[in-house]
């Protein structure tokens, strides 16, 4: 094994981006060994300088960018020192890339098999023809169907899983040696990410590329990576085996990152997240010494902020190192720390019921009146039916196109409902506008968005928009009241109170969606839509804002329609959980329903998709096939049928399958018996061998 | 990437808007030279005194400008430009000059002496002092042209609010009656409604505006239906706000941004338009001097090398007030783009 | 795509029929009816004419009917070809416009010729290496340039090429029929105020697509760099410009008016000009109507120019 030279090595790589404020150390003391056919991960949050790593490997670095020490060396040569022209030949043939948004990487403009045959045609002197026939080849690979037609197609003319594959496609041409991904799955709903990451496993094991896995998701690290690098704030805080570094952690920032994402088995009543306090550094303001430092629980002054710190070998593991001072002090054969338990708390009275809400909208093509043809219609939301009690939390999950956004609209009165019922306590919200609604109703019903970059307004302080809503519900008239209340809800949601005063740009995301939650508060409201509070926000923030959402929920006793598309996170917090798909409801259940046999296929596939970072569980290996339909042409009789493995032809697409209702009231809607239903096969299970260990 | 996070301290719009006292200078410097200009012949023996509160105000507010965009050389520059002229504006009735519309002696060129005085800039064919004339005739200019914008941008932002965040029948119609406005080639739009007004600075600003506003208005729709699909306009409609309210505080704020830079550049069109109209007889009307005027008159006689300055002398002065307006949009998008 | 054509269409004939109304409307007025009498008959006639005469005269030029019925005449007349009749320059206004457009359409053309080439250049030159020196050189010449009105352009090249160095003639009134030269000037001003606003808009929409991820893609797919901005930057970064010279016409309808006065070239802007001051109601209505229809057919061509240039519309 040692003699062989590794594909590509990266010895006290040192980054920085020059601006105005001078010189930001993005990446520092970075290293790294490829060895051919390897696999391996980079871990980290936003920042983290894990992507400035994949374009240094590229020598592209922009204006601003530039490696100022160490080398990279790709198979021996240091790529530092080569030429243009010799980059040009490595770029594409050699090293490969796959980027983050395939809509963004494409060129609008040209034909898909343009893009495509250009990369033989420059690197190995073929001719046009052979080149098409290539690309067509090399389509065919990546499973995408009809390759003669997409080639000739514009890459907006095909969907956002097809275009990732195409990218993919592009990178496979000239055979590299090695391959960089660069979050390639993050912009892709969840089943539509299995199959791109079924496929880059397929890639490696059969070419034998070596590759470099770029992601946010411990996860997805796991499903394909042999080994695993973890960045914080521009440093790689420990390499090792995927094993070692997954089972024998020896970095506190590894392992608060661990105890922040819910894993199975965690539950917020009995064994809630812990988060890591605190947030990260900006690039110019890193700490002396380690950077993970101010937020350790280990730290000790004149160790930790000594110096700077060098990776230390692991002893006992094979190349397993790790930055930090005090890792031999530590005792990690303790478990992740854990949060303390709660009681659960008991629901209450039926606070929400949706009775066959249905809504469509009507489009219009955009053409004159007298030239377009019938009006399209859209199911947005077909015969909803669901309650919510008080202080529960139900999940609303699905993919893009299922119609949770809409059910959010109607629910908040922007949209007024086509037909059936959505009951508030005994106000029919249905067809009331919010213009209609009585400031008692708004008030009862808030939200939280998804965006913090959006959630609040960029030129009002955050006590005006906290104060407004007081104000608005008429909780509190006079100014004092007005902002004694605005302190208590910045101290409920843990934030200082001199915030007030701060506009929403001098404040980091997860701070903003506190602000967000403290403005759905204000009101005291009985129920609040979640639409995805946390996922736009780093993974060590998550928990945190997470967390003090069920506290703030738990104290108040509120309802909480919690929208997502992550099924991990919803395991974690949820009591009732709803799976939608194309506007309707295909499963209804308790949590621990919806995550045992009997599954809808859907959610049996949903559940196989979704990644775990925990090396003690095994999952069923289910792929769906084909992306997910367009919410404006949706399949005839039962939405899932174009996907589903069990599909029954002459019955699953043509007519709508029936509910059926489980004696516990758990419901599935599918042509399946009941009794099929229930053999199946749990899609997530203990490993029984490793759980021993 | 990486850099892109980097909180860089406040922008530049909050550089420019957040002191109030910015804010006073600019009343203090505004109020008194639009009344001198617009009613100075009104105001008998005590319209000098007008002027007074102005000149100080004019320079604090230059050094502030300067030291919010400091960051800018472009930006810098422009601001002096503009400056320059502001500062000759309020100041003319305090400087030792010759009275712009008194007759001294005809065709003198530039530094030489004629009866005793020393023309810098000589005189014109009717033997007026140019030097006086061209610094008296920036007033009018800046008056009327920077009334006209913030008219224009009154209408045109508040009709592209309502467009762009209203929608339906409203962005109809208003959209249709900005694009038949729009259809028009501003000159021939300037030219029908000044024909059909008469030539005056008031009517003047009723034309920029009829020929801006519709401009305006799609810029502001534009940014108007983008902001309202933010989260915090939904918040705002969830809690039921009146449309009014969301519109002046939510969507009104964060359309100033952008606004600023297309505001100095259409400052700079205007001023182009007025010198122009001016130009074709259509504007300001004389014996007051004014750069456009000036260019008229000596448009027929000043057909000579010897007398070209006549003619140069209000074509620079025109377009080194512009250049400043234009550098100044330059500067604040670029530092906008970087913050 | 056909559908946007015809939506296009019938959105252009609608613009005009309000202009048009406008239009009318404006001119409408007693006094201008009033002057139209004075042209007609003459000045004395009038002053002497008592005010049954003047009704008598408004009823028997149709003046004195219902607002729409004036209208709707007016129109058909237009529509017929009969643009009214010039007091001023005592001429049919339909020949009379179309020789002024005419020369109109020469000084157009030839400065479309040197414009178009001249502004796409230099904005992909300064797009392409957006901070480089030639970008800032590029920018900072079309900053300048575009600062300068076409009158004080107009002045300084005279000044300079005419009275100075004595090159080229100060006036184009083409009094001894076409002369080459006496167009120079006014095409060179006309060019020069332009290209700026075009290279400006085509260099910040190359440096857009210059920054973009798919250029990224490219280059980092290994092939060479004049295929990168050549094949791939280039059809991307032209979308926008392409779309803005059309709307240029626009603009130069407007320019065309300072510099045909200023250099006393008889075209369409000094003739619209003239007009207004006499004023020859007629003339002044049927040159806006005929700017306003040029106006929203080059917009109608830079929409759809527009969306067949660019594939996501095209096959939306």
């Amino acid at each position: 094994m040692s003699d062989q030279t590794p594909v590509l090595e990266c010895r006290n790589l040192c980054i920085s981006y020059y601006t105005r404020a001078g010189e930001i150390p993005a990446v520092v003391d970075f290293n790294l060994k490829l060895m051919p056919g390897e696999a391996h991960g980079i871990v980290g949050e936003s920042g983290c300088g894990k992507s400035t790593v994949a374009l240094a490997i590229m020598q592209y670095m922009g204006k601003n960018g530039a490696i100022v020490g160490g080398e990279i060396l790709f198979e021996g040569r240091d790529m530092r020192t080569m030429s243009a022209e010799e980059l040009r030949h490595i770029r594409g043939s050699k090293i490969a890339m796959v980027y983050q948004e395939p809509m963004a990487s494409l060129n609008p403009s040209m034909l898909i098999g343009e893009q495509l045959a250009e990369v033989p045609i420059y690197h190995d002197g073929i001719s046009q023809d052979e080149a098409m026939a290539r690309a067509a080849e090399m389509l065919a690979k990546v499973r995408l169907p009809d390759p003669e037609r997409i080639l000739k197609a514009y890459p907006h003319q095909i969907s956002g899983g097809q275009q990732q594959r195409v990218v993919i496609a592009m990178a496979l041409l000239s055979n590299p040696r090695l391959l960089l991904l660069d979050e390639p799955t993050t912009a892709l709903d969840v089943t539509v990410e299995a199959g791109i990451v079924d496929l880059i496993n397929e890639i490696s094991e059969e070419l034998g590329t070596s590759m470099i896995y770029i992601s946010h998701n411990l996860g997805l690290i796991l499903e394909t990576c042999d080994r695993l690098t973890v960045m914080y704030s521009g440093e790689a805080v420990e390499v090792g085996d995927i094993h070692d570094v997954f089972d024998e952690m020896r970095h506190p920032y590894t392992r608060g990152l661990f105890g922040s994402i819910p894993l199975p088995g965690a539950d917020k009543n009995a064994q809630p997240l812990v988060a890591i306090p605190g947030q990260l550094p900006l690039p110019h303001e890193r700490p002396k010494g380690c950077n993970f430092g101010p937020r350790c629980s280990f730290f000790r002054t004149g160790t930790c902020d000594a110096g700077r710190l060098k990776m230390r070998p692991v002893p006992g593991d094979d190349d397993h190192k790790v930055r930090c001072e005090r890792f031999e002090d530590i005792d990690w054969d303790r478990d992740l720390p854990k949060g303390e338990a709660r009681e659960p708390v008991p629901a209450g009275d039926v606070v929400l019921s949706v009775e066959e809400m249905t809504k469509h909208y009507t489009i219009d093509d955009g053409g004159l009146a007298f030239m377009s043809g019938p009006p399209r219609t859209v199911k947005a939301n077909e015969k909803l039916t669901f309650t919510a009690r008080e202080a529960e939390t139900v999940a609303i999950v699905g993919e893009s196109g299922c119609g949770k956004s809409t059910f959010a609209k109607v629910l908040m009165g922007l949209e007024d409902a086509t037909d059936g019922k959505v009951m508030l306590g005994n106000v029919e919200l249905g067809d009331l506008p919010v213009d209609k609604r009585d400031s008692e109703t708004i008030s009862k019903l808030q939200m939280v968005f998804q965006n913090p970059f959006d959630t609040l307004n960029p030129s009002h302080t955050i006590g005006s928009q906290i104060g407004r809503v007081i104000r608005k519900f008429g909780v509190a008239r006079t100014d004092e009241e007005v902002e004694e209340i605005i302190y208590r809800l910045l101290d409920t949601v843990k934030l200082p109170r001199d915030f007030a005063k701060r506009k929403p740009r001098q404040l980091s995301g997860g701070q903003k969606q506190r602000v967000g939650i403290a403005r759905a508060f204000a009101g005291n409201p009985s129920v609040v839509i979640a639409d995805e509070p946390v996922s736009a926000l780093d993974v060590s923030v998550q928990a945190a804002v997470t967390e003090l959402l069920m506290d703030i929920q738990r104290e108040n006793r509120t309802t909480m329609l919690f929208i997502s598309h992550d099924l991990s996170v919803v395991r974690y917090l949820a009591d009732r959980i709803v799976v939608m798909y194309l506007g309707q409801i295909m499963e209804q259940g308790t949590t621990e329903e919806i995550f045992a046999p009997p599954y809808h296929p859907y959610t049996e596939a949903l559940l196989a998709a979704v990644p775990i970072a925990d090396t003690r569980v095994e999952k069923r290996h289910i792929v769906l096939k084909g992306e997910i339909p367009s919410p404006a042409n949706p399949p005839k009789g039962c939405p899932f049928s174009t996907r589903c493995a069990y599909m029954i032809a002459g019955v699953c697409d043509t007519d709508a399958p029936p509910l059926r209702t489980f004696e516990s009231g758990h419901k599935i809607l599918c042509h399946l018996e009941m009794a099929e239903l229930e053999k199946m096969e749990p899609v997530i299970k203990a490993k029984a061998a490793q759980a021993a260990e | 990437m990486a850099v892109t996070e980097i909180d860089a301290g406040p922008s530049v719009l909050d550089r420019l808007s957040r002191p109030k006292p910015l804010i006073a200078l600019a009343l203090l410097m505004w109020v008194p030279l639009t009344a001198y200009v617009m009613f100075g012949g009104r105001m008998d023996g005590y319209a000098d005194t007008v002027l007074l509160p102005a000149v100080p105000a004019t320079v604090l507010l230059y050094v502030l400008g300067v030291r919010a965009f400091r960051e800018s050389w472009v930006a810098v520059i422009g601001l002096s430009l503009v400056f320059f002229w502001l500062l000759a504006a309020v100041s003319a009735p305090y400087l030792p000059l010759l009275d712009p519309n008194k007759p001294i002696a005809p065709f003198v060129t530039p530094f030489s002496e004629k009866r005793d005085v020393f023309f810098w800039l000589g005189t014109d064919f009717k033997g007026r002092d140019m030097l006086s004339r061209v610094i008296w005739g920036c007033q009018r200019v800046i008056v009327w042209g920077v009334s006209a914008t913030m008219v224009a941008y009154v209408v045109g932002a508040l009709f592209g609010l309502i467009s762009g965040y209203l929608s339906g029948w409203w962005d109809e119609v208003i959209s249709f009656f900005a694009n038949v406005l729009l259809s028009f080639p501003v000159m021939v739009l300037f030219i029908v409604i000044l024909n059909y007004l008469g030539p005056s600075g008031f009517n003047i600003v009723v034309a920029v505006t009829f020929a801006s506003a519709p401009a305006i208005m799609r810029i502001v729709r534009g940014l108007a239906l983008d902001i309202k699909t933010r989260d915090y306009v939904f918040a705002a409609q969830t809690r039921g706000e009146h449309p009014l309210y969301i519109m002046i505080f939510e969507l009104l704020p964060n359309v100033r941004g952008p606004i600023i830079v297309d505001a100095c550049l259409r400052l700079g069109y205007t001023t182009v338009a007025i010198t122009t109209l001016t130009f074709l007889g259509l504007g300001l009307q004389p014996p007051d001097p004014d750069w456009g005027l000036m260019i008229r008159e000596s448009a027929k006689t000043a057909m000579l090398w010897k007398f070209s300055y006549m003619l140069l002398v209000p074509a620079l002065a025109v377009s080194s007030l512009i250049l400043g307006f234009n550098l100044m949009a330059d500067g604040l998008r670029e530092m906008s783009l970087r913050d | 795509m056909l559908k946007l054509i015809l939506r296009r269409l019938v959105q252009m004939v609608l613009i005009m029929a309000v202009a048009s109304l406008l239009l009318f409307a404006i001119f409408d007025t007693p006094e201008f009816k009033k002057r139209l009498a004075v042209q007609e008959l003459g000045g004395f006639a009038v002053s002497a004419l008592s005010e049954d005469s003047y009704q008598a005269w408004l009823s028997e030029r149709g003046l004195d009917a219902p607002f729409y019925i004036r209208y709707a005449n007016w129109i058909g007349s237009i529509l017929q070809g009969d643009l009214g009749f010039s007091y001023e320059k005592n001429r049919e206004v339909g020949p009379l416009l179309l020789d002024r457009l005419a020369n109109t359409g020469i000084l157009a053309f030839f400065v479309f010729a040197l414009m178009i080439p001249l502004s796409l250049v230099l904005g992909v030159l300064a797009g392409m290496k957006e901070g480089s020196v030639q970008d800032r050189t590029i920018s900072f010449i079309s900053v300048f340039t575009t600062s300068i009105p076409e009158i004080a352009t107009a002045i300084l090249l005279t000044v300079v090429l005419s009275l100075g160095l004595g090159w080229l003639p100060a006036k184009s009134a083409m009094i001894r029929g076409f002369e080459f030269q006496q167009l120079i000037l006014p095409v060179l001003t006309l060019v020069i105020y332009d290209f700026g606003y075009v290279a400006r808009m085509t260099r910040a929409s190359m440096a857009e697509v210059m920054t973009s991820q798919y250029i990224r893609t490219a280059i980092l797919k290994g092939i060479p760099y004049r295929r990168v901005v050549m094949r791939h930057a280039l059809r991307n970064a032209l979308i926008a410009p392409f779309t803005l010279i059309v709307l240029q016409l626009n603009w130069l309808l407007s320019g065309v008016v300072v510099v045909e006065v200023f250099f006393e070239y008889d075209g369409f802007g000094k003739l619209l000009l003239e007009a207004a001051l006499f004023p020859d109601v007629e003339v002044v209505q049927a040159c806006t109507l005929v700017a306003v229809a040029v106006a929203v057919v080059s917009q109608i061509i830079s929409d759809i120019g527009y969306t067949f240039l660019n594939p996501r519309i095209r096959f939306a």
